[in-house]
């Protein structure tokens, strides 16, 4: 159901105050911008900043496509737990919402940002665009409990905007780009492994990762980042990879 | 004016209805160089740019380990060095030795004493769980070791206030 819809329920009386994070290049720097928004019962963050968009600010800068958290491009942060904008029903929050775009990515334009760095860091084998396998309606094998689909990883930038190593070290290549190298040692596609390895053993790889498990509490896609990180690593430790990377 | 636009001063304003060509030569498209420029990175956390990594809006378990893990490491080294110039002191002399023993053995300060087993026992004991999780066992149970280090650290801490506080002798 759409905002405008809801508009038209006997149950939309409830409103919302949105503190968004403005940024305009050359307007010196970032501030905040408060809306108030009705809300219906299952009014989503995007259905409000497009709401905003059309009723209070046409200005505003939010990037959106699939609206179903399957596109990954509409990632913002909410109260300052990353979220996918078009999956976060405003009912489940408090009268006040601070909405601000991703961290540790520079910001384009209000909630827009860059993402050519974080695809930048993905390793040079792993195939950005990549088909699907998943068959519709398969059954898992005798002996599996379900299916795993690493694939699953939407490139949203959530993890690297949650995780606390890659606020302090713009070097670090991020959750996403490392669960890339671990699929592709579980399924090489033609990618030569021990490149893969070593390029996950550098410095400001699988080694600067610290525990702090973020990645895989904001994943929107259930990838599991911070378990995958942590296989990577076990593979590198008894692969008998450890010491062999390009060490700056 | 068309194809007679003076290059060399662009910024002329137009005389109205008149029509200003492209310049002559080599030009970039328009906005290029503006999307070129780098923007400004949002950070978590308050201060400077690095300290992301302290912000605990939002946060969960582990980051919010990692954050403390960090303070009393840092704390540490800190106390490593204080510790460093108190031991200088029995250079001085035993008097000046017996005067700060004085100060230091007084109820209010050894407060920091239980601080400093505090900061101790969590980075000990965290660093076991990031040591063993970081190698990729009990990756699945990284949050029940946390809480059993918590645990095993709370009675430690319980224990060592006590002994430090003399409810023992």
């Amino acid at each position: 159901m759409s905002i405008a819809d809801e508009l038209s329920t006997a149950e939309q009386t409830d409103t919302r105050r949105l503190r968004i994070c403005r940024c305009k290049r050359g307007d010196g720097g970032e501030h905040f911008d408060e809306f108030e928004v009705p809300v219906g019962p299952h009014t989503t963050l995007l259905d409000a900043l497009l709401w905003i968009q059309r009723h209070l600010d046409p200005t505003l800068a939010v990037r959106h496509s699939c609206l179903h958290a399957s596109c990954g491009v509409c990632g913002v942060q909410v109260n300052g737990r990353e979220e996918l904008a078009c999956v976060c029903e405003l009912r489940d929050h408090a009268d006040q919402i601070t909405v601000e775009p991703l961290a540790n990515l520079a910001v384009l334009t209000d909630l827009v940002v860059d993402m050519r760095p974080f695809y930048a860091h993905f390793p040079e084998q792993h195939p950005i665009i990549r088909t699907s396998e998943l068959v519709a309606g398969a059954a898992a094998r005798e002996g599996l409990g379900t299916f795993v689909r690493l694939e699953d990883c939407i490139e949203c930038g959530l993890c690297v905007s949650a995780c606390p190593i890659a606020a302090t070290s713009h070097e670090y290549v991020g959750p996403a780009a490392l669960v890339a190298a671990e699929r592709l040692l579980e399924e090489p596609r033609g990618a030569e492994p021990e490149d893969v390895l070593r390029w996950a053993d550098r410095p400001d790889c699988a080694w600067r990762c610290h525990v702090g498990m973020e990645c895989s509490r904001v994943c929107p896609a259930q990838a599991l980042p911070a378990e995958r990180i942590m296989a990577l690593r076990r593979k590198l430790i008894f692969d008998g990879q450890r010491g062999k990377g390009a060490r700056r | 004016m068309s194809g007679q636009a003076d290059t060399a001063a662009p910024a002329a304003p137009a005389a109205q209805g008149a029509t200003v060509a492209m310049p002559a030569g080599p030009t970039e498209l328009p906005g290029a160089i503006e999307r070129e420029l780098p923007g400004p990175v949002h950070h978590k956390g308050p201060g400077p740019a690095p300290s992301g990594w302290l912000d605990p809006r939002g946060r969960g378990l582990g980051a919010r380990a990692f954050a403390l893990h960090r303070l009393t490491g840092i704390a540490l080294v800190f106390y490593l060095y204080v510790h460093l110039g108190i031991l200088s002191m029995l250079l001085v002399g035993k008097a000046a030795w017996g005067s700060f023993l004085g100060v230091v053995t007084a109820t209010g300060f050894l407060a920091f004493d239980v601080l400093l087993i505090f900061g101790l026992l969590f980075h000990g004991l965290n660093g076991i769980r990031v040591a063993l999780v970081g190698s990729g066992f009990v990756v699945s149970r990284q949050g029940a070791l946390f809480w059993a280090g918590t645990a095993i650290g709370s009675c430690a801490l319980v224990f060592a206030a006590l002994h430090v506080f003399g409810a023992f002798s």
